[in-house]
C-alpha cells in the first residue's frame, strides 16, 4: 500500500535519514520504533509532505500512484500536504496538534476538510461511538481538554476524512500508563475496522504488542525489521528497547 | 457633556475606517505573521476606484462601494502574487525580506497612482445631500451614520463567515496551527490569498468612505491612514479580529479627543504614542493572546 524507497531527508546540513526504505501492506499496523532523533518522526513528516527528501532519486508511492519521486513516466511528482488527505492519508501529529482555540466539534469538522460529500453526520457518529468522551465535550474549546482527551480528539479528528491509512505519530506521548492501553486498544479497533495504519513509537513494548511488523530505526538508518513478535524476542531489542 | 458626546461620534466614525483597515492588516498577520504595509495603499486604491466611478460613470453610493470594493480585491491578490509568494517560497527569503518588500509594494503603488493621476488632491462629488440629525444633544450626520454603519456591516458580515463558513473555519485552523491545517487539508496558499482579497475589499470600502467623509482623495492618503490603522491592529492585539474593530475605534477617539483637548497639531502623533506605549507595556495587546513560541 505504502511503499518507501531510499528516503534521505536533511535538515540544513545535518541529515535525518539516509536512505531508508520501508513498505506497509493494505490492513496491518506496522511500528516504527526508535530513541529520540532517530528520524521517525520524520519519516511520517515526509510522507504527509510536510517535509521534502533530499533526494530526487527518494521515492514513495501510495497504492501505486507516485506521490515523491519519479513516476513511472520518468516525471518528478511533489505531492502538496492538502492532497494527501484527499488520496487516504491521515496524520496524526505527535503533540497531537488539536486546534485550541476551537471547540472539539469544530476540530473534528476540520478533520473533515476534504470531503466534499455531506455525510458528515456518519462520521461525526462513527468518531462519537468510538470516543464518547468527545461527545460529551462537543461545545468545549478543545484547549481546556486534557491531554488524554486531547490524544482522542487528534484521532477522532484523523477518522473524520475516512483514511485508508493512518500515520500515527507518539500516541502515548505524555499519558498515564492507563490510558496508553485504552489509546493501543482503540488503535487496534480502528485497525480491525479495515484502515492500515503506520505507528511511530518511543514505548517499544506497547507498539510491538499491537504491530503485525516493526522497523528499528537508528540514527537515520534501518538497523532491523520483521514481525513484531520476533522483534519483542530478540536479544538486541530488549537491551536496547524494552529495558531489559 | 454634549461636547463629549458630539466627540464620540465622531471619534466612532473615524475610528471605524481605521478598523476597516486594520483588519487587513490583522488577519493577514494572524495567518503568516506578515504586516502587509501596502494596505493603506490598498485603502487609496479603493478611494480613487470609487472616484473614478462617479466621476466617469456616474456610479451612484452603493455602485463606488461595491466597484472599489472588487477592485481592491483583484489588486490585493496581485499584491500577494507578486510581492509576497514568491518570498515565502524562497528558501533564502526571512521574515525581513517579506517587510521589504511589503514597504517596496506600498511604495510602488502609491508612486503609481501620482504617475496616473498626478500628486493633487481631488474632492469628492456629492453623491447625495448631507444632513444633520441632533441625537441627545450631539449631531451626527449623515456620512457618519454612513460610515459607521457600511462599517458595521462589513465588519458582522467577516465575523459571521469567519465563525461559521468552511473557509472561515480553515483560516482559523491555520493561524492556529498551519502544519496541522495543511494535513486536514487546507490548502495554504489559497486560504492566503483569500484572506488578502477580504483585508484589501475590506479598506477598498474604507476609501471610498474616507473619500466622501473628508472630501479629499489623493495618492499619499493611504501612508497616515495605514500607519495609524496598523497602531490599531497592534493596540487591539495584532492576530484579533475583535481587537481590529477595538484598537480601530479607540485610535479614531484618542485622536478626535486629542483635536477637541486643542492638540490639533499633534493629531497625528497620537496614534504612534499609543503604539509605543502597547509596544512597551503589553506588546500582546488589549485582546490578543500572548504569544508562546512553540519549541
Amino acid at each position: 500500500m505504502l511503499v518507501i524507497k531510499d528516503l534521505q531527508v536533511s535538515y540544513g546540513a545535518i541529515t535525518a535519514l539516509h536512505g531508508i526504505s520501508l513498505e506497509v501492506r493494505e490492513g496491518e499496523i506496522v511500528a516504527l520504533i526508535g530513541a529520540n532523533g532517530a528520524g521517525k518522526s520524520t519519516t511520517l513528516r515526509t510522507i504527509s509532505g510536510l517535509v521534502r527528501p533530499a533526494l530526487r532519486t527518494s521515492r514513495i508511492t501510495f497504492r501505486g500512484e507516485t506521490l515523491f519521486g519519479h513516476d513511472a513516466n520518468g516525471k518528478y511528482r511533489a505531492a502538496l500536504p492538502h492532497r494527501l488527505v484527499e488520496m487516504g492519508i491521515s496524520h496524526v501529529p505527535e503533540g497531537r496538534r488539536i486546534f485550541p482555540a476551537m471547540t472539539v466539534r469544530e476540530n473534528l469538522l476540520m478533520g473533515a476538510y476534504s470531503r466534499r460529500d455531506r455525510r458528515l453526520s456518519e462520521a461525526f457518529e462513527r468518531v462519537y461511538v468510538r470516543f464518547p468522551r468527545l461527545k460529551e465535550r462537543a461545545g468545549q474549546v478543545a484547549g481546556t481538554l486534557s491531554g488524554g482527551e486531547q490524544q482522542m480528539l487528534a484521532m477522532g479528528r484523523a477518522l473524520m476524512s475516512r483514511p485508508r491509512l493512518m500515520l500515527m505519530d507518539e500516541p502515548s506521548m505524555g499519558l498515564a500508563p492507563m490510558l496508553v492501553e485504552e489509546i493501543f486498544s482503540i488503535i487496534d479497533e480502528i485497525n480491525a475496522d479495515g484502515t492500515t495504519v503506520l505507528l511511530v513509537e518511543q514505548n517499544a513494548q506497547m507498539a510491538l504488542s499491537v504491530a503485525d511488523r516493526a522497523y528499528v530505526l537508528e540514527t537515520g538508518h534501518i538497523a532491523l525489521s520483521g514481525a513484531a513478535e520476533e522483534l519483542a524476542r530478540d536479544e538486541s531489542v530488549r537491551k536496547a528497547y524494552l529495558g531489559e | 457633556m454634549a461636547q463629549f458626546l458630539q466627540q464620540m461620534v465622531n471619534g466612532l466614525a473615524l475610528g471605524s475606517i481605521y478598523a476597516l483597515i486594520a483588519l487587513g492588516y490583522t488577519m493577514v498577520y494572524g495567518i503568516i505573521a506578515l504586516i502587509n504595509f501596502a494596505y493603506g495603499e490598498i485603502y487609496m486604491f479603493g478611494a480613487f476606484t470609487g472616484l473614478f466611478l462617479v466621476l466617469t460613470w456616474k456610479a451612484n453610493l452603493y455602485l463606488a462601494i461595491f466597484g472599489a470594493m472588487a477592485f481592491t480585491t483583484v489588486l490585493g491578490l496581485v499584491v500577494e502574487r507578486v510581492a509576497y509568494r514568491p518570498l515565502r517560497r524562497s528558501r533564502n527569503a526571512g521574515r525581513l525580506s517579506a517587510l521589504i518588500s511589503a514597504i517596496g509594494a506600498s511604495i510602488f503603488l502609491s508612486t503609481l497612482m501620482v504617475l496616473l493621476h498626478g500628486p493633487a488632491t481631488t474632492g469628492f462629488p456629492t453623491l447625495f445631500q448631507n444632513r444633520n440629525f441632533v441625537l441627545g444633544g450631539a449631531s451626527i450626520s449623515l456620512y457618519q451614520i454612513l460610515i459607521i454603519g457600511v462599517s458595521a456591516l462589513l465588519m458582522v458580515g467577516l465575523d459571521l463567515f469567519v465563525r461559521y463558513t468552511k473557509t472561515g473555519r480553515a483560516m482559523r485552523a491555520l493561524s492556529q496551527d498551519a502544519d496541522a491545517a495543511a494535513l486536514m487539508g487546507v490548502n495554504t496558499d489559497l486560504m492566503i490569498a483569500i484572506t488578502f482579497a477580504i483585508g484589501s475589499a475590506l479598506a477598498g470600502a474604507a476609501g471610498v468612505l474616507a473619500g466622501i467623509y473628508f472630501n479629499a482623495v489623493q495618492p499619499y492618503m493611504g501612508l497616515m491612514a495605514g500607519l495609524k490603522a496598523f497602531a490599531a491592529a497592534v493596540l487591539g492585539g495584532i492576530g484579533s479580529i475583535p481587537g481590529a474593530v477595538v484598537g480601530g475605534l479607540l485610535i479614531g477617539l484618542a485622536e478626535i479627543m486629542g483635536v477637541a483637548a486643542k492638540l490639533s497639531d499633534w493629531k497625528d502623533a497620537f496614534a504612534f504614542a499609543i503604539l509605543i506605549l502597547v509596544l512597551l507595556v503589553k506588546p500582546s495587546g488589549l485582546l490578543g493572546r500572548s504569544i508562546i513560541k512553540k519549541v
